[in-house]
């Protein structure tokens, strides 16, 4: 596949001796987004997971197998350079509380300690705003703490806190599971335009979500990758019995 | 690896910088970003092994508390033996070391003291548990309850000298025992009042996990408040209670300075509660910059171990049983 | 029948009024107390007796500089000694949760907050004093540290425990190193907490005598040589009490009041800013 960002090779990862996922191989190609969904427990989350490295912050989690980044393996690389080009936003939208919302978009520069010129930092924060379609929504209110915004312009906030950093790779860990529907849907529609400039990965235990925000998806169950394909593809025709099960909803 | 991770830097994401002005300064941003990072990660790999550092110093003192005590005391351990602490008579000047009014002095005092506050301790635990755990009136009385444990203890040395002395003395002679004002009596008091927050405390918040449907189950039953209480929520708590009052122990068994100041400082064996006395932690906080000879000043850290060695044990317990109770 | 329930429900009454009779009996002995001390000490208390120090006896007048600045001095030093390694062992408790240092750690941090202050001081003699070659106020300052290690250690835990998971994953999903995460967010989000904890260990090593009987040792003299005998304002409170001296009385009666009311204000401090900063989450 050309333009290939992500691609696992025989990738393995285990919780203590828990084999959570089961030698997966999978080529994400740039600038589309990838749905990976599957029944809950089947390790779609740990696969996302292991991609940034954030797997090994959980005591005894392990991994193995290849995970690489433009030809690279990240676990050749310090979990640092990995987390600043692979941005990721998670479940629950945690936007730093002791920040404000402007500190928080730019929480990856200040909290790294690099110093920005004013005019960088100011044009960073909008653009980045902008980007999530929040800008207007708090370009008043930059100074108040970031908790004070609702679930959904939380989530947004931490969005725009993974773009600022540039990064290559956007990780999304069922992104709209604790929002609202009306917020959900501002969430998705971020991710067309957010697909121009980045790689997306989302899990989510959605299928609608996963039929409506997708170019390809990757279908998980028991730690395995049963299927990976365009999304139509899939949905219309799945080639796994294990797919036709989930997608007809015989399980969940 | 550092050189790929610049490269790619260079070569960043050029459409993603389209509506910031000038692509340049991004790029320089991570670039710089990057090239931090190695800085960074010697930090990092040395800020985790401080912490590591850290967690080894706090085994390292208690287990050099420890040391320090037991090498300290080995002179007066060799000599002295076991006698030592069933000894009846304390004499430095005839070089005699018995320890044994001490120990009585302290267990006479603890005890005393717990039996004096037990009923003050758990009614308070009572009061802010069951009857009333909102409102200003509890809010009042647990901080004030609270404030107890944070005056120091020569404070209450120095109040018991003036104040509760005189009392006790009138009191003495009232009921026809020498009117000395102080001794155990007096110590015990005093400690008494000191340790009322460490089982009031405790006591009230295990009171407060007791489950309300066991209480709406047994009121369903018709029973009054006072058999909830005694039939549902004591038998409930009971462990809760008791790591509260051994927690309160702990605390008495090692009071020195209050004591020190009201007990009367005898070495002698106490005959009555209304003897003067000495404590583990009184005698060695009046002789032990006195202590002239090797064998006297190891005989006073030998005490500093006994009473290290019981502190500890009867903490551990009350948090062992605590520990238990809470993940019930 | 009748009369029995009657009787089962006054006497449950009865035992109500009995408990709550009891537990404002709590009240009166700390009341008491600050009352007579206040009423026996303020009148002490004025310039002279604030910037002088003691009188010998029978000469009227004097005052306790030489307490409060040492006072001051040793709770000071203590401090920082303290509160870095204090702040940083409940660090690595709280990022720690399992490994069998933590298990011993904690152990150990549970140990010494039992262990009873005399004992302290005995052992910061044989760790200090005789090193030294004489007492100091630094050999008292670190007995003093060493007891306001477990109270900063636990609250910082403890306040680390209660901060979300997701608030170190956000960190950590940003690139940011280890370190950073924890002096910039966590230690951050947490501040009030582990600020609460060393306002409390200082409200308890402020009144604390015992460890400074051999450490310290007591100075007439005002000083600010850390390596020299210092006085501070319990150990001062603690001599003059027990002289048979009326002018020295009243000295520890003043410096009585201004110790009071410095732990309990210190404590009173504490609970408004536990209550007032806490971050929401």
């Amino acid at each position: 596949m050309e333009n290939t960002v992500i691609k696992s090779k025989n990738f393995n990862a285990y919780f203590g001796d828990n084999h959570v996922v089961k030698n997966v191989n999978i080529e994400i190609p740039k600038n589309h987004v990838i749905a990976v969904m599957g029944p809950s427990g089947c390790g779609k989350t740990t696969y996302l997971r292991c991609i940034n490295r954030m797997h090994e912050l959980i005591p005894g989690a392990t991994s193995n197998g290849e995970m690489d980044l433009n030809g690279e393996n990240v676990y050749d690389m310090h979990p640092i350079f990995v987390r600043l080009k692979i941005g990721m936003v998670f479940q629950r939208p945690n936007p730093f509380p002791n920040l404000s919302i402007h500190d928080n978009v730019i929480a990856g520069y200040k909290l790294n300690g690099i110093k920005l010129h004013k005019d960088d930092r100011e044009r960073i924060v909008e653009h980045s705003l902008k980007r999530v379609a929040l800008w207007n929504e708090v370009k008043d209110s930059l100074t108040k703490k970031g908790s004070f915004l609702s679930g959904g312009q939380q989530q947004r906030l931490c969005i725009a806190r993974a773009v600022a950093m540039e990064p290559e790779v956007l990780l999304f860990d069922e992104p709209t599971s604790a929002l609202d529907p009306i917020s959900t849907s501002t969430v998705e529609e971020l991710f067309h335009e957010l697909k121009t400039n980045y790689t997306l990965i989302i899990v989510t235990h959605n299928m609608q979500q996963a039929a409506r925000v997708s170019d390809r998806t990757a279908f998980f169950y028991m730690g395995e990758l049963v299927e990976y394909d365009d999304t139509k593809q899939m949905f219309t025709n799945p080639k796994d019995s294990r797919t036709q099960n989930y997608i007809t909803g015989r399980f969940s | 690896m550092s050189e790929t991770f610049k490269k790619d830097a260079i070569t960043l994401n050029e459409e993603s910088l389209g509506v910031i002005d000038s692509k340049k300064t991004a790029e320089s941003l991570s670039a710089r970003a990057l090239k931090r990072s190695g800085g960074q990660i010697r930090m990092e790999g040395f800020f985790k092994k401080m912490l590591i550092l850290m967690g080894l110093i706090m085994v390292i003192l208690v287990f050099g508390i420890l040391i320090t005590l037991i090498v300290e005391s080995m002179p007066s351990i060799k000599v002295l033996g076991m006698r030592y602490l069933w000894g009846r008579t304390w004499d430095p000047v005839q070089d005699i070391y018995g320890a044994f009014p001490f120990l009585l002095g302290t267990l006479l005092t603890s005890f005393l003291a717990l039996i004096i506050s037990i009923p003050f301790s758990i009614s308070v635990a009572i009061f802010l548990g069951e009857y009333f755990p909102k409102g200003w009136f509890s809010s009042f009385l647990k901080n004030t309850v609270e404030l107890i444990a944070a005056v120091p203890s020569v404070i209450y040395g120095f109040w018991g000298l003036a104040v509760l002395v005189p009392i006790v003395r009138t009191f003495q002679s009232k009921i026809g025992v020498p009117p000395l004002g102080v001794g155990i009596f007096t110590a015990s008091l005093i400690l008494a009042v000191m340790i009322i927050p460490y089982a009031a405390s405790l006591g009230r918040s295990v009171i407060q996990m007791v489950p309300s449907s066991l209480k709406e189950g047994a009121y369903a039953l018709g029973a009054t408040r006072w058999e909830v209480i005694r039939s549902v929520i004591i038998p409930y708590t009971k462990s809760g209670l008791f790591a509260g009052i051994l927690l309160s122990l702990g605390r008495a068994l090692g009071e020195t300075m209050a004591v020190t100041m009201v007990i009367g400082n005898t070495s002698h064996l106490p005959t009555s509660i209304f003897s003067p006395g000495n404590t583990m932690a009184s005698v060695i906080a009046n002789e032990f910059t006195e202590a002239d000879n090797p064998i006297y000043l190891s005989a006073l850290i030998e005490l500093g171990l006994v009473l290290f060695l019981v502190t500890t044990v009867v903490n551990m317990i009350g948090k062992k049983v605590i520990g238990r109770f809470t993940n019930e | 029948m009748k009369t029995s329930i009657r009787l089962r429900i006054n006497k449950s009454k009865l035992v109500q009024w009995v408990i709550i009779l009891l537990a404002f009996a709590c009240v009166i002995p700390l009341l008491a107390i600050l009352f007579y001390i206040i009423k026996a000490g303020i009148t002490k208390i004025n310039w002279n007796f604030l910037t002088n120090i003691p009188k010998p006896v029978g000469e009227v007048g004097g005052g306790i500089a030489n307490a409060l600045v040492g006072s001051i001095i040793i709770i000071g030093v203590a401090a920082i000694i303290a509160i870095p390694l204090g702040i940083l062992s409940g660090v690595y408790l709280s990022e720690n949760k399992k490994s069998l240092l933590a298990y011993w750690c904690r152990l150990c941090v549970d140990v010494l907050q039992g262990v009873p202050s005399i004992v302290i001081g005995i052992v910061a003699y044989f760790w200090m004093v005789k090193p030294l070659g004489g007492f100091s106020a630094l050999s008292g300052s670190v007995a003093l540290s060493i007891m306001m290690l477990p109270i900063v250690i636990r609250s910082t835990e403890e306040t680390l425990k209660l901060l979300p998971d997701s608030l170190r994953e956000a960190a950590f999903a940003l690139g940011i190193p280890f370190h950073r995460v924890i002096l910039k967010v966590i230690i951050p989000c947490g501040f009030s907490g582990i600020l609460s904890g060393v306002m409390l260990s200082i409200a308890r090593i402020a009144g604390e005598t015992a460890p400074l009987l051999f450490t310290a040792f007591g100075n007439p003299y005002l000083t600010t040589n850390i390596t020299k005998p210092m006085h501070s304002l319990p150990l001062l409170i603690f001599n003059y009490a027990t002289s048979p001296y009326n002018d020295w009385h009243d000295l520890a009666w003043g410096a009585s009041v201004i110790l009071l009311v410095f732990v309990l204000v210190l404590n009173i401090f504490t609970k408004l800013i536990t209550q007032r900063w806490k971050i929401q989450l």
